[in-house]
C-alpha cells in the first residue's frame, strides 16, 4: 500500500452536466514511469488538474504521496512538479528570474536553488540564454525551461501534460533521456500524457488508456498489445478508442494570443 | 513570507520594464487636472471657494491611484490566460501569500503613480500647506492603493472573461470616482450625493489626503483612517476567499 504514490479511487468530475472524468480508478507505484493516453478531450488534463489540486473532484478519493489533495494541499503541492500543456512562464521575466521565483515559491534555500538552477539550465542547454526574456524564446526553449523549472524543487512526482508537443526529435529525445535518468537515479515517479505512442511504448512502465472520461485499460505495452491482439501500441490504442476524430472544445487562449499580439502587448 | 516578497517584486519588475505605461496612464489625470482646474477654477473662485486647483489636486491624485490600482487586476487576467497564474496557484505557497504579494505589488505601483502625479500637481500650481505631513498623506495614498488593488485583484480572479473585466472595472470605477468628493466639496453637495458619498470608500482616503495637504477636512482624519482600515480588511478577506476557492 505504501508503495503507491498516486491513488485514484472512483473519481468523478462533472462540469455542469458534462462528465469529464467518470468513475476512474488506478494507482501508480513509487518510481514508476506512467503514461496516461487518450484522444483529445478524453479527460487526461482534467485528471491531472485534479491530481495537482487545481480542480476539486465531484466525488471519489485521491491520494498523492500519502496526502489528500483536498485537505492537505500544501503537502501535496510540495510533492510534485508539473509541466502544463499550455505554457505557464512569465514572458516579461528572464529565464533565470522565472526559475528563481519558482524556487522562492517552493521555499528552496537560496544557495541550493542557485546551484540547482545552474545545473538544470546547463542540462536543458539554456544557460547561455539565461538572461534573455521569455518572450524571445521559441516554443521548444520554453518547454525545456518549463521542464527545468518543474525540477528545481526536486519533486517526488513529475507531471508532464503533453510535454513534447511541438518539439523537434532531437529535443524530444534529449528530454526523455534526462527524465528517464532522473526516474532511475532519483526514483522520481513520472506521470505523463502524450499523443506519440512510441514515447509511451519506449519510456512508460505501464500505460493507461482513457476515453470519454472512462478508463478503458491499464497495463504494460506488451499486455495491451496482447489484450487487443494487435501489432503495435498505436493499433491497440486505435482499436480501443475507435477511429473517429475528436473535437476538443475550442480554446479561447489561441484567439487571445493572436489578439494579444496585434495589441502589441507581450 | 518569501512568496509575498517575490510576488511583490515581480509586480515591480514588470512595472519598471514597461515604463512607457507610466506616461500613458498619467495622461488622463493630467487632463482632468488641467481641464477642470483651469476651466472651472474661475467659477469656483467666484463662488467664494478659493483656489480650485488647491481643492482638486488631492482628488486627482486619488483618481490616478484608483485607476492604476483597480486595473492591477488586469494582470491577473493576463496571468490566467498566459498560464503563469497556474504556476503560482499550484505552488505550496499559500493562496493568502500569493494574493497579498500581488496586492502589495500592485498597490506599490499605484502609490508610485500617485507620487509622480503629486509632483506634477506641484508644477501645475498646487501648494500643500504642510510638507512635513507628507508622510501621513502617503499612508492614506497607500491605503487607497491597497484597497482598490485588492478589490481589482479579487474581482479579476472571479471574472475569467478578459473582455468583460474592463467593462466591469469601469462600471465600478466611474461611480466610485465621481461620487467621492474628489471633484467637488461634499459639504455643499446635495443631500443625495452626500449620502452616497458616505458609502463610497474613496471619499475617506481623498478626504484624508486633502485635509492633510490643505487643511480642509469633511469627515475628519480618525474617521477616514478607521473606515479605510475596515475597507482594507474586508477586501483582503474577499480576495483570500476567492483565491482559496479558485479552480483553474
Amino acid at each position: 500500500m505504501s508503495n503507491q504514490i498516486i491513488i485514484v479511487n472512483n473519481v468523478v468530475k462533472k462540469f455542469k452536466k458534462f462528465t469529464a472524468v467518470d468513475k476512474v480508478s488506478f494507482t501508480v507505484d513509487k518510481g514508476e514511469m506512467f503514461a496516461f493516453l487518450g484522444p483529445n478531450g478524453a479527460g487526461k488534463t482534467t485528471t491531472i488538474r485534479m491530481l495537482t489540486t487545481l480542480l476539486h473532484p465531484t466525488s471519489g478519493r485521491l491520494v498523492i504521496n500519502g496526502f489528500n489533495p483536498l485537505k492537505e494541499q500544501q503537502e501535496v503541492r510540495s510533492s510534485f512538479g508539473i509541466v502544463f500543456q499550455d505554457f505557464s512562464l512569465d514572458n516579461e521575466l528572464t529565464a533565470l528570474e522565472n526559475l528563481r521565483f519558482h524556487a522562492a515559491l517552493y521555499s528552496v534555500p537560496k544557495k541550493l536553488a542557485e546551484e540547482r538552477i545552474e545545473y538544470l539550465l546547463k542540462l536543458v542547454d539554456l544557460w547561455d540564454r539565461r538572461n534573455d526574456f521569455i518572450k524571445t524564446y521559441s516554443g521548444g526553449m520554453k518547454r525545456r525551461l518549463e521542464i527545468a523549472r518543474g525540477l528545481v524543487h526536486h519533486p517526488k512526482i513529475l507531471f508532464l501534460d503533453e510535454p513534447t508537443l511541438g518539439l523537434d526529435p532531437q529535443t524530444r529525445n534529449n528530454m526523455w533521456d534526462y527524465i528517464k535518468k532522473l526516474n532511475k537515479d532519483e526514483g522520481m515517479t513520472v506521470f505523463f500524457t502524450t499523443h506519440y505512442m512510441h514515447e509511451a511504448e519506449k519510456y512508460a512502465d505501464r500505460i493507461a488508456i482513457i476515453d470519454h472520461g472512462k478508463l478503458l485499460t491499464i497495463g504494460t505495452a506488451d499486455q495491451l498489445r496482447k489484450k487487443t491482439k494487435t501489432e503495435s501500441l498505436e493499433d491497440a490504442f486505435l482499436k480501443l478508442t475507435g477511429h473517429g476524430i475528436r473535437d476538443e472544445s475550442g480554446k479561447s487562449i489561441d484567439a487571445l494570443r493572436t489578439a494579444a499580439k496585434s495589441w502589441g502587448n507581450r | 513570507m518569501k512568496a509575498i516578497y517575490v510576488m511583490w517584486l515581480r509586480q515591480l519588475i514588470r512595472f519598471w520594464r514597461t515604463k512607457s505605461r507610466i506616461i500613458a496612464s498619467l495622461a488622463q489625470p493630467i487632463l482632468f487636472l488641467v481641464a477642470l482646474g483651469f476651466g472651472l477654477g474661475p467659477i469656483y473662485a467666484k463662488s467664494g471657494g478659493g483656489s480650485y486647483i488647491q481643492f482638486l489636486a488631492p482628488g486627482i491624485i486619488g483618481m490616478s491611484i484608483l485607476f492604476t490600482a483597480m486595473f492591477a487586476g488586469m494582470e491577473v487576467i493576463w496571468d490566467r490566460q498566459f498560464g503563469f497564474l497556474k504556476e503560482t496557484l499550484v505552488s505550496p505557497s499559500s493562496r493568502f501569500s500569493i494574493f497579498l504579494g500581488r496586492t502589495l505589488g500592485g498597490a506599490t505601483v499605484a502609490l508610485i503613480q500617485g507620487i509622480v502625479l503629486f509632483i506634477i500637481t506641484l508644477i501645475i500650481g498646487f501648494r500643500p500647506t504642510s510638507i512635513a505631513l507628507l508622510p501621513l498623506a502617503l499612508v492614506f495614498m497607500f491605503l487607497l492603493a491597497f484597497i482598490f488593488t485588492a478589490l481589482g485583484t479579487a474581482l479579476a480572479i472571479k471574472v475569467e472573461d478578459m473582455q468583460a473585466f474592463p467593462l466591469i472595472m469601469n462600471f465600478i470605477i466611474m461611480p466610485v470616482f465621481f461620487l467621492s468628493g474628489a471633484l467637488y466639496p461634499l459639504a455643499t453637495a446635495s443631500g443625495v450625493i452626500k449620502t452616497i458619498a458616505l458609502f463610497d470608500p474613496l471619499s475617506y482616503q481623498i478626504d484624508a489626503i486633502r485635509s492633510i495637504l490643505t487643511g480642509a477636512a469633511h469627515f475628519g482624519l480618525m474617521v477616514d483612517f478607521t473606515v479605510s482600515l475596515v475597507c482594507a480588511a474586508i477586501v483582503t478577506m474577499l480576495g483570500i476567499y476567492f483565491f482559496n476557492r479558485v479552480e483553474v
